[in-house]
């Protein structure tokens, strides 16, 4: 039972911070749409398709982000063997694999009107796209190995192989859509951006970290619950009749 | 009003992609709310039972 | 000190016991070079047999093809040494868990890559692939295909204990090939372009040793994970 002792101890802090993360992320939400929508200027290219920018750059960032939330739970959980780790890595693939979508479709939404197609297989796009399979791969190896313990451990050891090919994924694609194509792809990070857009994009920006916290200690608590019923259950299997 | 849901004629595409994400997000959290609260009995029940078996 | 001595002797017979188990009847390799024959064979059916699209497409059908052939094979890679308990000899021998990963892999690549990087330039020719490629297409999948072992091993080994864990493997590994599939398609296209091939070949041997090292750790992890 002493490993419930670490789990109890998270859940109170989960529940701490809950509130205040709940409560930051209805703040900036409201903030952030305010801004998007009614106090930053249409871009004196893109009109008003800009305003996707909000919503999809901060998809983006957090696309990664849970994924470096996601690798270092698999290093902690496989080199410390830190139950809670695992556990980590598990809930936050769910809520990387809904931002990498994201980012992917508003993406496709916003290339439409300015690209005049949904899709280019320019660098960027690839290599999300291939981050968006990892997370896939991530959670059908948990799905596939029904002991929890080393289905978590090789879906870490997958996470971890794919920290180190992101980069290298990232690098080659970017080399191959610059061989391929010349430069018609419009590049986002061309114009640097005004004041009265970033105010909006980094209101958005924040409201998904706080979304990304909240769901992801629901998460980490509804991952305890069921690792503790798991263990319940093989209890009530393998004690002898009346031995509790 | 009809000039702002017409976003310079980007309507469909940027309420697609606001619309969408709303969607997925909202779908997630309450989902994972609604399992969270499912183990919540879960184990509640659990932890009665054993007090009940001791 | 007498352990290392009778591990490089065990790992040598360890790589040739599979290396004839790949060849003999049942055995992966003659499937693997029929597939990417067979496979091959079908884009003139699906594109049209146009010479000059065909060159246009010589060398990524090529390497795909080689690709899926390699990646075929693999999927069994641990697995029937893990379904008849021989595995779990293996991990106690003197090689550990990186020298039997590293066996697994060069025997793999041994019996079943090698001939398909020497089989491509016939299926450059059913694609009618320009005269000065062939040299850079059999190099590029000499210098890569090591790449594709290793990395296909840690998705063997993860997916071993999975029954029917063939359709995930590829599900796993599959993005990990990416960078591999650029550069050395890239090599090739720059061959027949009469570019230089040369940083696209430096850039796969760098994507090679990259597998090198975290292929067999992950590998070895994989495994000992399995085992447990």
């Amino acid at each position: 039972m002493h490993r419930f002792a670490n789990p109890a101890q998270f859940n109170r802090l989960a529940d701490a911070i809950l509130p205040w993360a709940t409560g930051a992320f209805v703040l900036l939400l409201g903030a952030g749409l305010y801004y998007a929508f009614f106090d930053s200027p249409p871009d004196y290219q893109q009109g008003e398709s800009v305003r996707v920018m909000y919503i999809h750059v901060p998809a983006a960032w957090m696309a990664m982000f849970t994924y470096m939330v996601m690798a270092v739970a698999s290093f902690t959980a496989l080199v410390w063997r830190h139950p809670l780790a695992l556990l980590a890595g598990r809930a936050a693939a769910p809520i990387g694999a809904v931002f990498t979508a994201l980012a992917l479709i508003t993406g496709m939404l916003w290339g439409k009107p300015m690209w005049g197609t949904y899709w280019v297989w320019d660098g960027r796009l690839t290599s999300v796209l291939v981050l968006l399979f990892l997370y896939l791969g991530y959670m059908a190896l948990w799905q596939a190995i029904d002991e929890e313990e080393k289905a978590g451990r090789a879906a870490s050891i997958l996470a971890l192989v794919g920290v180190v090919n992101i980069p290298i994924i990232k690098f080659s694609v970017d080399w191959w859509s610059t061989l391929h194509q010349p430069a018609s792809v419009m590049r986002l990070d061309g114009p640097t951006i005004d004041g009265s857009m970033l105010m909006p994009l980094l209101l958005m920006a924040g409201a998904y970290q706080a979304y990304f916290a909240v769901v992801f200690l629901w998460r980490m608590k509804l991952e305890i619950n069921r690792r503790k019923l798991a263990v319940a259950r093989q209890v009530s299997m393998h004690a002898p009749v009346g031995a509790e | 009003m009809a000039e702002f849901l017409s976003m310079g004629g980007y309507a469909s595409f940027v309420w697609t992609a606001y619309g969408t994400s709303a969607a997925a997000l909202v779908w997630l959290a309450v989902s994972s709310r609604k399992q969270l609260k499912e183990t919540n009995e879960a184990v509640e029940a659990a932890r009665a039972r054993r007090r009940g078996d001791s | 000190m007498s352990a290392e001595v009778k591990s490089i002797p065990m790992f040598m017979a360890l790589v040739r016991r599979d290396v004839k188990l790949a060849w003999s009847q049942g055995g992966g390799a003659m499937l693997a070079l029929g597939f990417f024959f067979v496979a091959v064979s079908l884009f003139p059916f699906g594109v049209g047999p146009a010479p000059q699209v065909l060159a246009r497409i010589a060398p990524g059908v090529i390497w795909v093809v080689a690709l899926l052939a390699a990646v075929i094979s693999l999927d069994r890679l641990y697995q029937a040494d893990y379904e008849d308990g021989s595995l779990d000899d293996l991990m106690l021998s003197p090689i550990g868990p990186i020298g039997i990963s590293a066996a697994k892999v060069l025997a793999h690549w041994l019996s079943t890559t090698l001939p398909l990087a020497l089989l491509a330039p016939a299926m450059g020719v059913l694609m009618n692939l320009p005269d000065q490629a062939y040299g850079t297409l059999i190099l590029s999948l000499l210098v890569g295909t090591p790449a594709l072992s290793l990395i296909g091993s840690v998705g063997a080994a993860l997916t071993v204990a999975v029954r029917r864990g063939g359709v995930l493997m590829l599900l796993l590994i599959l993005p990990l090939y990416v960078p591999t599939l650029i550069f050395g398609v890239g090599a090739v296209d720059a061959a027949m372009s009469l570019t230089d091939p040369l940083p696209h070949m430096a850039l796969l041997a760098a994507t090679t040793l990259i597998a090198l090292v975290v292929g067999l750790f992950a590998s070895a992890a994989a495994l000992k994970l399995a085992l447990e």
